[in-house]
């Protein structure tokens, strides 16, 4: 709270510098704009950045570092006490020391060691606050002194502010790579520290998965496997599934819009088809498990085939059913984009429509096809609430559509929900997963756009 | 060579035959035949998913209620202590009172239960706004219990065995006589727009969720707008076409295909163990749905730059402009209609958004409206989630309601990305 105060009180000085740096400008030409280098306002604009900036980055890595550095100090301050604990007591502690600190309830009686170091902890956030405001203050009012001093009529500001902007607006675009690199590295590192665990290679080719690890030693089937082929074939199954819904359905539609449809239907029934990509997954989720799933236990029943209530059919036809539109869209660009003189030329040799449909312009889109449906499957295999909410939970190497399967995602959202602790396998095999879902979904899509992009027929 | 000459071998001469024109034909209609065929699949199911939904959800929007004659004694309630009053006993001798000939333990506790367990809540907050109620006699509508609630629905068969039902013979019985005294009402369920969750079904609502949902729809567009605006207006009008810039691009659009709950997965490591900021808190929700939606905003900021012609550029340079002046004067005001079309849609996808928000522990049961960004939260999309797992009967239908809340917002948001989209469209 002290810290946004802080940062509306710098704000307010930065308007002010800049209401000052600008009127001093103009009285230093004594209000003759045009002898100045650059207008007014980017004096203001100078002035402001010099007082607000510099200040405002100090008190962001204040605000990232304080916590972990406050903490270590404060461990060390007790390092003899906790020298015989595991990392799960010293973290329990230093909950417990937080929450003393800042005046919360404590699970226990907090022993003396907690309560010095609650003390030490509340003691050293303060000083660490009081040193940052002493280091905003002065940057600031440093920055609006030198920055005030330097204004003159010849004084570049334009050129120096634009610099400054351009460099605020490259780093923003860089956000980007850093979301990547951040994704990359959480993922490898948990995942290293998964496999220093578990072997990798019993990972990738081990043929049972059941991660509950014991808490006891005497615990029955808690040892934990990690073989995740069971999970990679569920995954795949009801991706399978969703794309022979997906596929041809996609595929049809885009065809009929593109080539029969008229104008008004397509108008109609291009964003109808559209909604179905806007529904929330979760929504298709309570579909799949409420009414799909029953219906197709119900069916199975009446004609004696045993079919699970979470099986992968149902969970996998909803799922083809949200898929349609990503198919169709793309497919329906890619056939539009074919020259109608490729048409006319199929008809001038009698060919009926479909025939030139099927021996002219499908094979000219089919680049951008096969790229569609495999964005699809992308998309397909890191669907996650669908699954969850309508897929099993336990591991089932089988191909039969009818018994239910897990999915990668169904296992990392089950071994993340609830409370975790951060160093058993169980957890970290969430991570181990991520990182292969998210390689097999970048792979494709590298693939896919290599496909689109290589073998692009050209024609005109 | 050879395979010049088996070409010529299978060459046929064209077949000008009436049966084979015909068959052509034929083949022609089933091909449109399957077009048709496909797009009323796909739009039946759309009908199905939508019309199952309105149809379970529509009732959860009524409640049943049931009127009892309540007697604010002063001996159960001391007017200086309100909140202390005995309110429970109240609501329960009105019960008794409407059917005195039920004794018995367990009768008795069946008795109590086809009234919500909210009742004396219901009526310690009207003592509490009109204290002058104490020592009057007076009829109140009380909420009913979930379980009636579904048998006034119809949703709770009465033909079934007692066994395979959740209200039994009595309840149904005694209910039936409230009706035949007009004791009993369905009236507009105000429970469910205004307040939070609840394990009781007919006291949960999804305005919690909503106030959870907007705080982080908020931090996510705090954040989403401006980067992905500046780092849009960087890479189309300022970046130097080098090896850097289109790495930032190919990567852009990757990051656009990466599945949500990976960057669930990021959150969690990052923001939450790294950072050790607070689980379940709509700030690290609307940082995490910043993250995936950036990329949508800055593919659509792009092309709505692109789509500025380049005399404005020129015309601007031409008077003097500087490069960043030609921009923020002339260009970016240009293209802020289609930028903010593709933010409205980046937002209403993260707004349906449910896998990387359970990754951060935005799953909790949180009955609290949350106060601000680091109160524990959770958003529309995971309160149907939450919903949709619990098992009573009268969760489904208020699950679909919570759907057709949430669809309502979406269709709020496309609506009003098409209208701006139709209002500020211009051909150059």
């Amino acid at each position: 709270m002290n810290t946004l105060i802080l940062v509306a009180v710098l704000l307010g000085l930065s308007t002010f510098a800049y209401q000052h740096a600008r009127r001093k400008a103009l009285r230093s030409v004594s209000g003759s704009v045009s002898d100045l280098h650059s207008l007014p306002s980017y004096h203001g604009a100078y002035v402001a950045i010099w007082c607000g900036l510099p200040a405002l980055i100090v008190i962001a890595l204040w605000v990232l570092l304080q916590t972990d550095l406050v903490e270590r100090m404060v461990l060390s301050g007790i390092a003899e006490g906790t020298a015989d604990m595991t990392a799960g007591q010293i973290s329990l502690l230093l909950s417990d020391i937080r929450n003393l600190a800042t005046g919360d309830i404590t699970s226990r009686t907090p022993s003396p060691l907690v309560l010095e170091a609650a003390q030490r902890y509340a003691e050293l956030q303060r000083l660490g606050f009081l040193l940052m405001t002493g280091a905003a203050v002065v940057l600031a009012s440093g920055g609006l002194f030198f920055a005030l001093k330097a204004i003159q009529p010849a004084l570049r500001a334009r050129p120096q502010v634009e610099r400054i902007v351009r460099a605020i607006l490259f780093i923003a675009s860089v956000i980007a790579i850093l979301t990547t690199v951040g994704i990359i590295l959480s993922l490898m590192f948990e995942s290293i520290r998964f496999f220093g665990q578990v072997n990798p290679f019993e990972f990738l080719f081990g043929l049972t998965w059941s991660p509950q690890t014991a808490l006891r030693a005497d615990q029955v089937g808690g040892s934990g496997a990690f073989g995740a082929v069971p999970v990679f074939a569920g995954t795949l199954l009801i991706t399978l599934i969703a794309m022979i819904v997906a596929v041809p359905i996609g595929l049809m539609a885009a065809i009929y819009m593109a080539e029969y449809a008229s104008p008004r239907t397509r108008a109609l029934v291009k964003p109808a088809l559209e909604i179905l990509a806007g529904i929330p997954t979760v929504v298709y989720g309570f579909f799949a498990a409420l009414t799909v799933g029953p219906l197709f236990r119900g069916l199975g029943e009446s004609v004696g085939l045993p079919v699970a209530s979470e099986s992968a059919l149902a969970a996998g036809l909803v799922m083809g059913v949200m898929i349609i539109p990503f198919v169709s869209s793309l497919s329906d660009d890619v056939i539009n984009a074919v020259p109608q003189s490729l048409r006319d030329g199929s008809y001038a040799l009698g060919a009926t429509q479909s025939e030139t449909i099927r021996q002219v312009v499908l094979p000219a889109s089919l680049h951008g096809i096969v790229g569609a449906v495999l964005l699809a499957v992308s998309r397909a295999i890191g669907e996650t609430m669908i699954v969850v909410m309508a897929a099993g939970l336990s591991a089932n190497l089988t191909a039969n559509p009818l018994e239910a399967v897990t999915t990668v995602t169904v296992q990392i959202v089950t071994l993340l929900v609830g409370d975790q602790e951060f160093d058993s396998a169980k957890t970290l095999a969430a991570f181990a997963l991520g990182l292969v879902l998210f390689l097999a979904t970048l792979v494709l899509n590298v693939i896919a756009l290599r496909v689109v992009r290589k073998y692009r027929e050209e024609y005109d | 060579m050879t395979d010049f000459t088996a070409n010529q071998a299978v060459a046929r001469k064209p077949d000008f035959s009436d049966a084979h024109l015909r068959k052509r034909y034929r083949a022609e209609a089933r091909f449109r035949m399957y077009g048709i065929a496909a797009i009323f699949a796909a739009l039946a199911m759309l009908a199905v998913l939508l019309g199952s939904i309105v149809t379970t959800g529509v009732s959860a929007f009524t409640q049943t209620e049931i009127a009892l004659d309540v007697t604010l004694d002063s001996s159960q309630i001391d007017p200086a202590a309100i909140a202390k009053g005995n309110y429970r006993k109240i609501v329960r001798d009105a019960i008794r009172a409407q059917f005195p000939d039920v004794s018995g333990r367990r009768d008795l506790r069946n008795l109590y239960k086809i009234v919500s367990s909210g009742a004396d809540f219901t009526l310690r907050r009207m003592v509490e706004a009109d204290p002058s109620l104490i020592g009057t006699t007076r009829t109140v509508w009380f909420k009913s219990s979930a379980d009636i609630d579904q048998l006034n629905k119809g949703a709770i068969p009465r033909d079934v065995p007692e066994a395979d039902r959740r209200v039994n013979d009595d309840q149904i019985a005694w209910f039936d006589a409230l009706s035949g005294d007009d004791r009993t009402r369905r009236s507009f369920n105000t429970t469910f727009f205004t307040s939070g969750d609840s394990r009781e079904p007919e006291q949960a609502g999804v305005w919690g969720a909503v106030v959870g949902t907007a705080l982080t729809l908020l931090v996510t567009l705090v954040l989403s707008f401006p980067v992905g605006v500046m780092a849009a207006v960087y890479l189309e009008e300022f970046a130097p076409k080098n090896r850097w810039t289109d790495l930032i691009e190919v990567n852009i659009n990757n990051l656009a295909a990466v599945p949500s709950i990976v960057f669930g997965l990021l959150g969690l490591a990052v923001f939450l163990n790294f950072f050790g900021m607070p689980r379940s808190a709509p700030v690290v929700g609307g940082m995490v749905l910043a993250l995936m939606t950036l990329p949508t905003v800055i593919i659509a900021g792009r092309a709505a730059l692109q789509s500025v012609p380049p005399s404005i550029r020129e015309a601007a340079l031409g008077v003097g402009a500087s490069p960043l002046q030609t921009v923020s004067h002339h260009v970016l005001p240009l293209a802020m209609p289609g930028i903010l079309t593709g933010t409205i849609i980046g937002m209403a996808r993260a707004l349906g958004e449910t896998a990387p928000l359970l990754m951060i522990g935005m799953v909790a049961f949180i009955v609290d409206i949350p106060r601000g960004f680091t109160d524990a939260a959770t958003v529309l999309p995971v309160q149907v989630f939450l919903w949709a797992d619990a098992p009573e009967r009268a969760f489904v239908e208020r699950t679909s309601a919570a759907i057709m809340v949430l669809l309502a917002f979406l269709i709020v948001m496309n609506l009003a990305a098409v209208l701006l989209r139709r209002k500020f469209e211009r051909r150059w």
